[in-house]
């Protein structure tokens, strides 16, 4: 989709990968990209060897329930050059959600998408150590997930409280 | 050469053997600090020269639950650190006790989500509550000095 304001990011965005843009806005004064979960890798990977978006300031995930596509991943990548930001998302939906790692694009990306699997149980296929990082290996679930009932714990040792 | 009474006839003293043993205890306190969060900060403040724990013999942190005798469990515990926690507990030699310094080792404080302990109590025993967030230093000398009381009056082992 052809952005209506004249981002020279966006616009090209839009040129190279057509379809693969679902929309693509200004949005108070930041460019932000929601792009199909398909072309997340393509998409990151011509941006930072064709537009110089050398950073990956941050990785994250969101949970909008209940609206569906349920889940969103958030990227934000940074032009050290010339100080350019720029904003990606992706929609997930359904109860597996799964989008390709960055991980062999930006090392950085390696801890943050498992940060992100911990808390939303969002699945990045192809990186190459998928395991929870802040909370321990027998916690059931992921906690950021907004149905995750606010009362549950899952103590290692003492009593459930 | 034989030794002279410095006291004149009077100079003896009676008590229980428990009483007396609690005196010296209670101001040969060694701290083992377990800091993990903000409260460390009013920790520090509270060792400095300003407020002066010395006072009550537990100026001294070893930082080795072997050598410790009072566990100072400061900031917040999460799941995933209380088994270390319990372990430093069961390091100690008798007698030992613990302090539980801020609210969040009180009842876990704001943190009621899935990651924080709700209360050290529910891990250790705990022998003093000091609440606050952080807990002022005259707050924590107060609790200080309430171990001390129920080190001098308790029963003694040895």
């Amino acid at each position: 989709m052809t952005p209506d304001n004249d981002n020279k990011t966006l616009i090209a965005l839009a040129e190279k990968f057509g379809e693969s843009v679902i929309e693509s806005k200004i949005d108070r004064g930041d460019a932000v990209a929601v792009i199909a979960p398909g072309a997340v890798h393509d998409i990151i990977a011509w941006l930072r060897d064709q537009h110089d978006f050398k950073m990956l300031a941050d990785l994250c995930g969101v949970d909008y329930l209940p609206r569906e596509p349920r889940f969103e991943v958030v990227y934000q990548l940074h032009a050290m050059g010339r100080g350019e930001r720029i904003r990606l998302r992706v929609q997930l939906g359904g109860k597996a959600p799964e989008v390709a790692t960055i991980s062999d694009l930006y090392p950085v990306a390696d801890w943050l998408e498992r940060e992100t699997w911990d808390m939303f149980g969002i699945v990045f296929d192809g990186h190459p150590n998928l395991k929870r990082i802040l909370m321990y290996e027998p916690f059931e679930g992921h906690p950021l997930r907004r149905d995750y009932p606010i009362e549950r714990r899952q103590p290692l040792i003492g009593p459930r409280n | 050469m034989a030794l002279k009474p410095l006291l004149g006839d009077d100079n003896f003293v009676t008590t229980r053997l428990d009483q007396v043993i609690g005196w010296a205890r209670k101001f040969s306190i060694f701290p083992y600090p377990f800091v993990t969060a903000c409260c460390g900060m009013e920790y520090m403040s509270l060792s400095s020269s300003h407020y002066d724990l010395d006072r009550f013999g537990a100026a001294f942190p070893r930082f080795t639950p072997r050598q410790a005798d009072m566990l100072f469990v400061v900031g917040t515990i999460s799941h995933k650190i209380a088994p270390l926690l319990k372990r430093v507990y069961e390091q100690m030699c008798e007698p030992k006790w613990v302090v539980a310094f801020g609210v969040c080792t009180c009842t876990g404080g704001f943190y009621d989500n899935y990651a924080t302990v709700q209360g050290i109590d529910t891990i250790v025993p705990v022998d003093v509550y000091i609440p606050g967030c952080p807990p002022r230093p005259e707050t924590v000398i107060q609790g200080v000095m309430m171990l001390q009381e129920k080190i001098a009056n308790g029963k003694q082992d040895w």
